[in-house]
């Protein structure tokens, strides 16, 4: 290892997707989004709740997306934002009988400042030491969640069971439908937002500690503020997504809450295409439905098919989802040239 | 004999055409120099013969082709590269750089008495042998640099920007060394400099190359005489 | 005082294992720069080898022998096979190849030798080290095992030329290149010997914890632990770093009331993140300077 590393031959630890790319073209956009909308009225109720939790992984996905792909900083512990988020919501539905609409902005409010002061030690740390403490983080939460003090609050190891909540207004829906929608809105909310941020003068600030970390300090941005506040939002939007898993599930438990889940984030993060936001559904559904395709080939082997078919997107595409929207969009290019 | 042809040669960072069809050759035994001003493809040029970017056109060695060779196996031909910046191995130890200069070859007998002819070109280095060359100076870590090319005893010797960085009395003690190991190791020299006037004073033939192409060449004394040129490309 | 004098010897034992871990740790991290998370997975899957070498009749120290010499290879393979063909992706995506790794190890091990735990004997017997109640043979044998392997690597990179060899290209690869260093079979080789590593560790862990697809898990995230303790360069920091560790683990337990077994690995964990934002880069680790 040398001593002294130069910082500019230094690679970036997460590579730099090109400028004009964290997102799509309006059109396929509005594909999607039209998609997205018309789906649930043609198919079962449990398909519609495979197709919630799509959106809740995929915003959990975003989250991280903003943070390491947007600010270039590693985390293995979104599970524990998650968490958090998820009994926010149990604890004011259950306990103080809080309206479940009401759960996600205070999950997010109290993720934000959870995901913030943990900005702080993460300041002095990065790249591999970052991604272990975040490890650390999601391993100890499953822990803390189980703690006795905490337990007439959470419900200790059994967890919290959640009222499903009706569709409003005595709309003739299912509850699963008005949850989809509902989810739909407050992803489609999220996914605005996030664009916006990285548009804007924090995004471009995050994007630069991102490239190239004492660059931007040299220029004046202000580290500490940005990253911290990357993790924040991460932090938040997590929160968002656990609140709402909570819902949809009607369940909280400290079990729910592993490892497992953070590495989960992370592949999907992986195989969307880091940096992308769009990607993010892809990641989400490779994680939502390839583990039941692994099971349907092999009951034993379940794990391994896993690990095989995930070797195969990396070996194909390396960055991801974006790389095959990038290709399709190249063929598009040369179809309409010729 | 001819030691290195390059023809036609184009090399690429990314998407950024740098080489635009170079030409030139080194004789065997000759010191050859590649001037220009910054940016023009000098560094360019010595990373291409080194395969450690990408490139297209003809390199050949000792009529050898170096196409499509890793650059440890171009190294291992005899081609020994100081690079910009020196690359030295900051955390070992001056004798552990010296050894490192040798690990490719075979013949382990002859590397001990190797280091202790480096030791007597460099005295300074015996000094620090022990020393972490992260601590030496600059002059030292050069010195250090160009000891550690000749450890792989190589009929090719390509130096990037000897001088940077030194004071002007140790570029001379330095390019003296240079000449003494051209003319009694018969080691041929490229050397890219952007110091032009020492550089001409050790070379014999010198090319002038202009963003990624070789504009001028000739022998050492009509460059260093011919003002225009001078002016021109070489600033001074 | 004799409790914590107990506590602490017993912690030194559960160490070694950490710090056996972590020097495989090391190993790759000095090959690759990176953290391989697959690696506990990689020394279960030599153990089981080993057990089934001895479930077929070889004694211990064959199957032992044999295990290592499968397990450098086996390294060798998965590297050049699995990661070699990743060599330009970024970090992330090595990251996601390790986890693919994991899963398919753990789920093939579990496959072929089920879950059921198994017995894995140790060749230093179970007996009280010295005729002492605190230690036995075994952990005496760890301990042992895992010094006489911090001097070997010790010897290694000091003065063998593949050793010298293998610090330039982990250190700076281009001009290990330009010294004919060949930097793609330096990181397989680092990919074999801490495969090797691991597997002596899977087989003197195995003893106490019992062979299962699902032992290593926690002992990995152990010796990460010790290994960024120590400082990720330094083999001897891993080992200084398994030790206070496993002593730490032991004093937490004891000491702090309310902690059970759950609450030891991540409190392990925070003393690591601790350390980690007061000295980054570990306690025998060399400080990196970034030259601009």
């Amino acid at each position: 290892m040398s001593t002294v590393q130069d910082s500019v031959s230094q690679p970036a630890a997460v590579a730099a997707p090109s400028k004009k790319s964290m997102t799509v073209g309006t059109t396929a956009t509005l594909v999607v989004f039209a998609l997205l909308l018309i789906t649930p009225l043609f198919v079962k109720n449990f398909i519609i709740f495979q197709m919630t939790m799509w959106l809740i992984y995929a915003i959990a996905i975003l989250a991280l997306n903003i943070l390491t792909g947007g600010s270039g900083q590693f985390s293995l512990g979104q599970s524990a934002f998650y968490a958090v988020g998820a009994y926010t919501a149990g604890i004011l539905m259950e306990h103080m009988g809080v309206n479940y609409a009401l759960t996600l902005p205070a999950a997010g409010i109290i993720c934000f400042i959870f995901g913030f002061l943990f900005g702080f030690p993460a300041l002095r740390l990065s790249g591999v030491y970052l991604a272990l403490a975040t490890f650390a983080l999601a391993v100890a939460m499953p822990q803390l969640l189980k703690l006795g003090v905490f337990e007439h609050w959470t419900g200790g190891v059994q967890g919290l069971v959640i009222t499903k909540p009706d569709a409003p207004f005595g709309l003739k829906m299912s509850q699963d439908m008005w949850l989809y929608y509902f989810t739909l809105a407050v992803s489609a909310l999220i996914y605005v937002l996030a664009v916006n941020l990285l548009r804007s003068r924090s995004g471009r600030a995050m994007m630069a500690i991102r490239d190239n970390q004492i660059a931007a300090s040299a220029m004046g941005v202000d580290l500490p503020l940005y990253k911290t506040l990357a993790f924040g939002v991460s932090a938040a939007f997590t929160g968002v997504a656990g609140a709402l898993g909570a819902i949809v599930v009607q369940f909280v438990a400290p079990d729910s809450f592993t490892i497992q889940l953070a590495i989960a984030i992370f592949l999907g993060m992986v195989v969307g295409g880091v940096g992308w936001l769009p990607g993010s559904l892809v990641g989400s559904a490779f994680i939502v439905f390839v583990p039941n395709v692994a099971e349907h080939i092999s009951k034993g082997l379940s794990g391994a098919v896993f690990g095989v078919l995930l070797f195969v997107v990396i070996f194909l595409v390396p960055h991801g989802a974006r790389q095959v929207a990038y290709m399709i969009e190249a063929l598009f290019r040369r179809k309409s040239k010729s | 004999m001819s030691m290195l042809t390059i023809k036609d040669l184009r090399a690429y960072y990314g998407q950024i055409q740098a080489l635009h069809g170079l030409e030139f050759s080194l004789n065997e035994g000759s010191v050859t120099t590649l001037l220009g001003a910054n940016g023009a493809g000098k560094t360019t040029t010595l990373r291409a013969i080194c395969n450690m970017i990408r490139s297209t056109g003809n390199i050949e060695f000792e009529g050898k082709p170096l196409a499509g060779m890793s650059t440890e196996n171009v190294v291992r031909l005899g081609i020994a590269h100081v690079p910009q910046g020196r690359g030295t191995f900051t955390n070992m130890t001056v004798e552990e750089n010296l050894q490192l200069g040798a690990i490719s070859r075979s013949d382990t007998k002859n590397i001990e008495s190797d280091i202790e002819r480096m030791y007597a070109h460099f005295p300074v280095l015996k000094q620090r042998h022990t020393q972490q060359a992260g601590t030496l100076s600059g002059g030292e870590q050069q010195m250090l640099a160009v000891a550690r090319a000749l450890m792989l005893r190589p009929r090719l010797m390509l130096l990037d920007e000897p001088s940077f960085g030194l004071a002007p009395l140790i570029v001379r003690d330095l390019f003296g060394i240079l000449g003494k190991i051209n003319r009694e190791d018969k080691v041929t020299i490229l050397v890219v400099e952007q110091n032009a006037q020492l550089a001409l004073e050790l070379a014999e033939k010198a090319y002038v190359i202009e963003t990624g192409r070789i504009v001028m060449s000739g022998s050492a004394k009509e460059i260093a005489n011919n003002e225009d040129i001078r002016k021109s490309y070489l600033g001074y | 005082m004799e409790l914590f004098t107990n506590q602490v010897l017993a912690g030194i034992a559960t160490g070694a294992i950490y710090a056996c871990m972590a020097l495989a740790v090391v190993m790759i991290y000095q090959a690759i720069d990176h953290l391989n998370f697959a690696q506990g997975e990689m020394a279960m899957f030599s153990t089981f080898i080993a057990w089934q070498l001895m479930q077929w009749g070889l004694g211990f120290w064959p199957a032992f022998l044999l295990t290592l010499v499968i397990s450098f290879a086996g390294g060798i393979v998965i590297e050049r096979a699995l990661f070699k063909p990743l060599t330009n992706a970024p970090i992330l995506v090595h990251v996601a190849g390790f986890i693919a790794l994991f899963a398919i190890l753990n789920s093939v091990a579990g496959l072929t030798w089920d879950f059921t735990i198994k017995q894995f004997p140790s060749p230093f017997g179970s007996s009280g080290f010295l005729g002492s109640q605190l230690i036995s043979t075994h952990q005496a044998g760890m301990i042992g095992v895992t010094l006489v392997l911090l001097l070997l690597l010790f010897i290694f990179f000091r003065y063998t030329r593949i050793g010298l060899a293998m610090r330039a290209a982990a250190s700076l690869p281009e001009s290990a290149r330009l010294v004919g260093i060949n930097t793609s079979w330096m990181i397989a080789l680092g990919w074999g010997m801490a495969s090797a590593i691991g597997a002596i560790a899977g087989m003197l862990i195995a003893p106490v914890v019992f062979l299962e697809p699902n032992m290593m898990g926690g002992i990995l995230l152990y010796g990460f632990a010790a290994a960024v303790l120590g400082g990720l360069t330094s083999p001897l920091g891993a080992v200084v770093g398994g030790f206070l560790v496993g002593v730490f683990e032991n004093l937490v337990g004891t000491y702090i009331p309310g902690v059970g077994n759950e609450l030891k690995l991540p409190i392990a964990l925070a003393l690591i993140i601790v350390v980690l934002v007061i000295k980054p880069s570990g306690l025998f680790g060399r400080a990196i300077v970034q030259r601009v």
